[in-house]
């Protein structure tokens, strides 16, 4: 039987110890899955693996002990589930996403949609190395942003309203780097200690704070056999054309400059942050 | 700002997250509708996450009021069922 060996290239298939067995990872995007993906998986995971599948680290999906001669015939039955394999090697993984501000009561931005728009955008883009993007909603973090070649955190930029405001006190208390001040009923916020967290304005029981809500943009996070914490270039990207404008241009910085192998903080060290970051200056500002 | 009545108080000092918010919702239940809770909750954790919970269930936040001792009162006033 022919072997789709196209396919098993990009690395969905997962070379298990034991011959001629793979685990097969699944394309997720954002850590969602429907119930109808759900179903044909435990379905194929009966019929083809060993009736259990494998949670990756990355909110993937694994199915083990498939069958390597079995290969079109799974994909087939997980196609009629809206399952797609997903990728491994040199080339952009699964965008993984927090459930955000659809959901959670602290995100600041809507994470899934914007994972489904990096999926269409990058999914699976051949590279000199393994790409992630990571999107959290807020500064709790549940996502671990920066610790992905390109992180995305939501944040939200206040501005007092002093006509709306009851002078409570909350924001205040609500903050935790000490950014905001309450002088004779006014409001302070210095911007400079602002983390962009949105505490003070979620916590405001009368709306007294204009909000713009943007991206606080990492680059170069690593968490395998190295371990880096990404850096961010901007402290807060207002609108989503500029996010896409500077992921584009970390890409291609990458696929310009990166040896085979070679992760982006590596690129960035050997080519030079002052570099990388004027090409990311560049793209944000168009 | 007039003096608020205070109909009930709950004191969550005594009891750490998430089980701070859980026993302010419960004195909350007790109240009638329009009738103002004074919830005493310590200085850190509690009181950059229980105003904002309160808000989040629909109640109006109606002052915080430090005491000085590490302590705040936070006035709520119960709204919707």
């Amino acid at each position: 039987m022919a072997v789709d060996y196209a396919t098993l290239k990009k690395g969905g298939f997962m070379r298990q110890k034991q011959k001629n067995y793979f685990s097969l990872r699944l394309r997720v995007v954002g850590g969602n899955v429907t119930a109808k993906q759900l179903a044909k998986i435990a379905m194929v995971s009966e019929q083809y693996g060993k009736g259990y599948v494998h949670l990756t680290s990355r909110q993937s999906v694994e199915i083990p002990f498939i069958k390597l001669e079995q290969i079109d015939e799974v994909k087939n039955a997980l196609a009629q589930g809206d399952v797609e394999p997903g990728v491994c090697g040199p080339r952009v993984r699964t965008i993984t996403a927090c459930q955000g501000a659809a959901i959670c009561p602290s995100g600041c931005i809507d994470t899934y949609t914007l994972a489904k728009k990096l999926d269409e955008r990058y999914f699976a883009r051949e590279l000199p190395h393994k790409f992630k993007f990571g999107i959290t909603g807020c500064q709790n973090n549940c996502l671990k942003a920066e610790e992905n070649d390109v992180g995305i955190k939501g944040g939200i930029r206040v501005k007092w309203i002093p006509d709306s405001c009851i002078g409570c006190g909350v924001c205040v208390k609500a903050c935790r780097s000490g950014a905001i001040a309450m002088e004779e009923g006014k409001i302070k916020v210095d911007q400079d200690r602002c983390n962009f967290c949105g505490r003070c304005t979620k916590a405001c029981p009368a709306d007294a704070y204009e909000e713009t809500h943007g991206y606080i943009v990492s680059f170069g996070g690593l968490f395998g056999n190295s371990i880096s914490t990404g850096e961010t270039v901007i402290p807060l990207i207002e609108d989503e054309d500029a996010l896409f404008r500077v992921c584009d241009a970390a890409i291609q910085f990458f696929e310009e400059n990166a040896n085979a192998g070679e992760r982006l903080k590596f690129t960035i060290d050997r080519i030079g942050w002052e570099k990388f970051k004027t090409v990311i200056k560049e793209a944000y500002e168009g | 700002m007039s003096e608020i009545k205070v109909d009930d108080t709950v004191d969550i000092t005594d009891v750490v997250c998430p089980v701070t918010f859980v026993k302010a919702k419960v004195a909350l239940e007790e109240l009638e509708e329009g009738e103002v809770l004074s919830i005493r909750m310590n200085e850190g954790e509690p009181v950059q996450n229980v105003p904002r919970s309160i808000k989040d269930e629909g109640h109006q936040i109606l002052k915080l009021i430090d005491r000085e001792d590490g302590t705040y009162d936070l006035l709520v006033r119960k709204t919707g069922s």
